[in-house]
This record gives C-alpha cells, sequence and structure tokens, in this order.
C-alpha cells in the first residue's frame, strides 16, 4: 500500500502542473489580442496597452507562464477586470453557494440512489429493477436546465411552497433556514448523478453476485439479506467509490447549467458570467481551482480504492 | 432483407430498445424530409398570432414572435442529427486515432495519453463553454467543440481496447508475417473496434443533444435564429407560466431522442465483445 500510495502520490505534480499549463495557455488561443478582446470595443489603444502591460502579455510566454505559475502557487491568481478584486476573493465569495449545493446534491444521490440502486440489483430482471433502471436512465436523458424550470414552475410558481432563486448566505438573516433556497436546485443536480450512481450500483451489485464467496455464503445458508448487504452491497461501494472522482466532473458541469436557472451566486454562475464578459483571469482562475479540485479527488479516490481492494496496488 | 434481419435480431424482446429504435428512425425521417412534415415557415414571424395555444391549425402553439412551434421542432430535429453526427465524426476521428495510434505504439502512447489525461480533468460543459467563448456562435463551430471535447473521452476508451487487442496472437501472428504497421493497424485491429466504436458513437450522439443544449441554454451554443430544441428552450425559459408549451415540446423531444439513443446503446454494449464491455464509462 505504501509503496503505492507514494508512487500515485508523485503522479500528482506533473498532472498538476500539465494543467496548468493547459489552463495558462487557454488565454492564448483568443484570436486577436487577448487584451484587446477583454475591454472590448470602446478600449482606446492605451487602455489596451495598459492592460497588455499589466497583465504581463508583452512579455515572452515562458516568462509570462513563470510569473503566472509563481503568483498562482502563492495564492495570487491575479485581478479580476470586472469587479478589479483579486481573482482568490470573487471565487471565495461563490465558494460558499457552491459547497453547500454540492453537499445537499451528495445528500439525495446517497438517499436516492443507493437504496434504489440496491432494489434494482436485488430485484434483477423483475418489473422492479426494469422500473427503476428505465427511471435511472431517463434521468439521465433529461436536460438539467429544463428539470430545473419544470420544478421551479410545479413547486414555486404553482404550489408555493420553495423559493425560486437566489441564496442568502446563511450567516445572514434565516440562518440555516436559507438552505431552502438550494432544495430546488439541489434536487435538479442530483438527478443526472443519482441515475448514474443507480446505474452504478446495480451493475457492480450484478458483478459481485457472481464472485465465489457469495456463491460460499448463501450455500452456508446465510439469510439472503445478509448476504446482499454484507458481502455483496459491501464489495459493490468499491466500484461506486472508483467512480466517485467521474461523478464529480459531471457534477460540475451540471451545476454551470443549475446555477444559471436558480441565479445561485454560485462559482458555476460565475464561471458562465465571466466567460460572457470575457473575463479571463476570472475564468482561469477558476478553471485551475476546478481542475485541481478534481486532480486531488481523483488521488484520493485512487488510495482509498487500493485502501479498500488491496488488489489494486499489487497490480 | 436478411441484412436487414440480422441487424434487427438484438432487438428481439427488448421492447424498450425496439421502441427507441423506431422513435430515432421515425426522427431521422423528420429530420430528413423536414419540409414535407412542417406546414410553416420556422422562421416566419407572426406577430398577430403570438403566444397561441396547441390548436388545429398551430398543432404545438406558437411563440412569443408567432413561429409556429411544431415547424421549428420538426426542423430542430434535422439541426439535433447535424450536431450529433457532426460531434461523433469528430470525435471518433480525432479521438479514435489518438487512442488507436497511442495504444498501438506505446513510445507515443506515454506523452499523448498523458495529456488527454490532463484534458479530462477538465469537466466536459466547462470546456465546451471556454472553448465556445473563443469562436464565433455558429453550427460548425459548436459542432467542432462538442465533438473535441469528447475526443478525449473516445481516446482514453480506445487506447485500453488497443492495448487490449495488442496482445492478442493473431496480432502476433501478423507482425511474424511480415505485416507492417498500417496494415496491423487497418487489416487487423480496426476491424475488431468496429462495434465498441459504434456504442461509444451512440453515447457520443446521445451526450452531444444535451452539451448541445446546455450551450443553447447559456447563450453559447447555435446562433440564436436557428430553430433547434435547445435554443427554443432558451428563447421561451421566461414565458413558461404562460405559455408552458412552449417548453414541453422540444423539451420532451430532446428527452425522448437522447433516452432512446441510451437504449440502443445500452444494447448494442450488452451484445460487443466482453472484453470491452466495462471500458464504456458513464450512463
Amino acid at each position: 500500500m505504501f509503496p503505492y500510495a507514494i508512487k500515485r502520490i508523485l503522479t500528482l505534480f506533473p498532472t498538476l502542473f500539465l494543467a496548468s499549463v493547459v489552463v495558462f495557455m487557454f488565454i492564448h488561443l483568443i484570436p486577436g489580442d487577448p487584451a484587446a478582446v477583454m475591454l472590448g470595443d470602446i478600449a482606446t489603444p492605451e487602455e489596451i496597452a495598459l492592460l497588455s502591460a499589466e497583465l504581463g502579455l508583452d512579455k515572452p510566454l515562458p516568462t509570462q507562464f513563470f510569473i503566472w505559475f509563481t503568483n498562482a502557487l502563492g495564492g495570487d491568481l491575479g485581478t479580476s477586470i470586472f469587479f478589479q478584486e483579486p481573482v482568490t476573493s470573487v471565487i471565495a465569495d461563490g465558494a460558499e453557494t457552491s459547497i453547500l449545493l454540492a453537499i445537499m446534491t451528495m445528500f439525495w444521490i446517497v438517499v436516492i440512489g443507493i437504496p434504489i440502486g440496491v432494489a434494482s440489483a436485488s430485484w434483477h430482471g423483475r418489473w422492479v429493477d426494469q422500473l427503476f433502471s428505465g427511471g435511472a436512465m431517463l434521468g439521465a436523458s433529461i436536460p438539467t436546465f429544463w428539470l430545473g424550470l419544470y420544478l421551479i414552475l410545479v413547486f414555486s410558481v404553482g404550489l408555493g411552497w420553495l423559493p425560486s432563486s437566489g441564496f442568502p448566505s446563511v450567516l445572514e438573516d434565516g440562518g440555516i433556514g436559507n438552505l431552502r433556497y438550494l432544495i430546488l436546485p439541489s434536487i435538479t443536480l442530483a438527478a443526472p448523478n443519482a441515475a448514474l450512481i443507480i446505474r452504478l450500483i446495480r451493475g457492480s451489485m450484478l458483478d459481485v453476485q457472481r464472485e465465489d464467496y457469495v456463491r460460499t455464503a448463501r450455500a452456508k445458508g446465510l439469510h439472503p439479506a445478509k448476504v446482499a448487504i454484507r458481502h455483496v452491497f459491501r464489495n459493490a461501494l468499491i466500484a461506486v467509490a472508483a467512480a466517485f472522482g467521474f461523478t464529480f466532473a459531471v457534477l460540475i458541469s451540471e451545476a454551470v447549467v443549475t446555477e444559471t436557472v436558480f441565479s445561485l451566486p454560485g462559482i458555476g454562475r460565475l464561471v458562465v458570467q465571466s466567460i460572457l464578459r470575457r473575463d479571463y483571469p476570472v475564468i482561469q482562475g477558476v478553471m485551475l481551482a476546478i481542475v485541481a479540485l478534481y486532480i486531488i479527488i481523483n488521488l484520493l479516490v485512487d488510495l482509498v480504492y487500493a485502501w479498500l481492494d488491496p488488489r489494486v496496488s499489487l497490480k | 432483407m436478411t441484412a436487414i434481419l440480422a441487424a434487427v435480431a438484438p432487438f428481439r424482446g427488448r421492447y424498450m430498445a425496439s421502441l427507441g429504435l423506431v422513435w430515432l428512425i421515425c426522427a431521422a425521417l423528420i429530420a430528413i424530409f423536414a419540409p414535407w412534415f412542417s406546414h410553416f415557415d420556422p422562421l416566419q414571424l407572426d406577430p398577430v398570432s403570438r403566444l397561441i395555444e396547441p390548436n388545429g391549425i398551430h398543432w404545438f402553439g406558437t411563440d412569443h414572435f408567432g413561429r409556429d412551434t411544431y415547424s421549428r421542432c420538426v426542423y430542430g430535429a434535422r439541426m439535433a442529427f447535424v450536431i450529433g453526427a457532426g460531434a461523433v465524426v469528430i470525435s471518433l476521428i480525432v479521438g479514435g486515432s489518438i487512442g488507436l495510434l497511442s495504444g498501438y505504439f506505446s513510445w507515443l502512447g506515454h506523452g499523448l495519453m498523458r495529456f488527454v489525461d490532463v484534458l479530462m480533468a477538465f469537466p466536459a460543459l466547462l470546456l465546451a463553454l471556454f472553448l465556445m467563448s473563443l469562436f464565433e456562435r455558429s453550427v460548425g463551430n459548436t459542432i467542432l467543440v462538442i465533438g473535441l471535447v469528447y475526443s478525449a473521452t473516445t481516446a482514453r476508451i480506445l487506447f485500453g481496447m488497443t492495448l487490449k487487442l495488442k496482445s492478442e496472437v493473431y496480432i502476433d501472428a501478423a507482425i511474424c508475417a511480415g505485416a507492417n504497421h498500417l496494415s496491423i493497424l487497418l487489416r487487423h485491429m480496426l476491424p475488431n473496434l468496429i462495434s465498441p466504436l459504434l456504442v461509444q458513437a451512440s453515447f457520443i450522439f446521445a451526450f452531444a443533444q444535451l452539451q448541445a443544449a446546455a450551450l443553447d441554454f447559456l447563450g453559447l451554443g447555435l446562433p440564436p435564429e436557428i430553430p433547434s430544441w435547445g435554443n427554443m428552450l432558451s428563447e421561451s425559459r421566461i414565458y413558461i407560466t404562460r405559455a408552458p408549451w412552449l417548453l414541453i415540446f422540444p423539451g420532451s423531444l430532446i428527452i425522448v431522442s437522447v433516452f432512446s439513443l441510451n437504449l440502443v446503446g445500452d444494447l448494442m454494449r450488452d451484445r460487443i465483445d466482453p472484453r470491452f464491455r466495462n471500458d464504456f464509462s458513464g450512463v
């Protein structure tokens, strides 16, 4: 386990470095002068030259990268052109909403996805399974924003049960009750991901059911429910843990859309707005933060996987 | 006739997947013969008949410009197929060749696959959004961006499969027989990868629909005047309480099409070589 963990952690650095090169190069994919694109049509040549100098765009590429990379390592991601604030504080402003949204979404995924997946596998081939598996696939086929709009129509406009947009911080008036603003968004976001988890759990439980040790457990007369939970479900969760990294990527993509539908002040909406505003320092900063988070989550997933299933580190 | 029978044989007993296939064939026919199926010009404005409910003349009602929603849905099918097929072709050609060559030539694989891994760390929609912000909104650019984004996944999957195939005895035999790289790749490897590639194509086709709709919705997809299901949803979202039919029809069309593609893709995945079955991730 230890040699594997060290080897795996060491691969983190080149991947992070390469990812930061890719993020850095994005800004240079912009056709024409990036400073002119960011400032729009009304900018004077002097303003463009000033911003170019400020962003260091007049220096050679490797020098620019070196400056940007060392600054990023020190936690300085530059200044937002729109907000005229450090990018890190712009990201920090959206972090509360996005983190709480992610936690609530994970809650739904676990509470809805896991039991349905287990039920589906337990009654494999019967109508329960067909209903749940079909429902899961249907859930993954619905555009996120469409689902969000209809949830707003039914539960906010129609029934008036839940707020339709915005999210005041839990530190403001209303306190923890403000979380009700995140109920509809988190359900919207959970739907495609829960569908993914249902199919994953079902698939891996069916795989595990064919293992010899499950047959042995059954043969020695263990209660079917005990076999299902102790032998099948626990081992099936290993495959689910391994897929968590992928789920996270889907979650981020869908969060961009969900936060826009519900006008949530989170990082996803920040990305969309920054892209529409051509605020490249913010786009770069958020991209770097998300990719770094994704790479680190994948590292943790791999380590947990190796810990749960020691065969992995022997390969 | 026998070819058709052989093609539909796997669908025996799989009712949902069969329905999905039927829907996809119908949608393809509607897309091809769109002018025959629509009785209004999808772009024709008619301010007098704005936001009319579905009726005998306007089957799916009209939108805020008085355009016929049914005709726009019919032409939207055409856009859906163009985008799906375009994204599939680009990702199979770009991602497919990267994966195949990286798997076959290990010296190439070390560098290229590391780069692909890094690209896969970027969430698909974010990458697509960013690339779209660099280009103008157009059909070609939307196809290109979605195709490129899914090239990374395709490359990754094909890389794994090529590695498995490379260790087969018949490849060794071909090498011993003096076959060159090109002939091994094209005559021995590629034919064995056709069915997994078809499975991958059906999933990319489905993903492309959802991605294109999301891009349209965020204002970074197709130009707003083009009748696509995503654009229709994006434009009419503010009328959701006044004219809910504007969102029901295009939305249902997206859902039914993506669902059908997933069903057919799933069925094909069940039918392919068991060695490759676990290489596909996602729904």
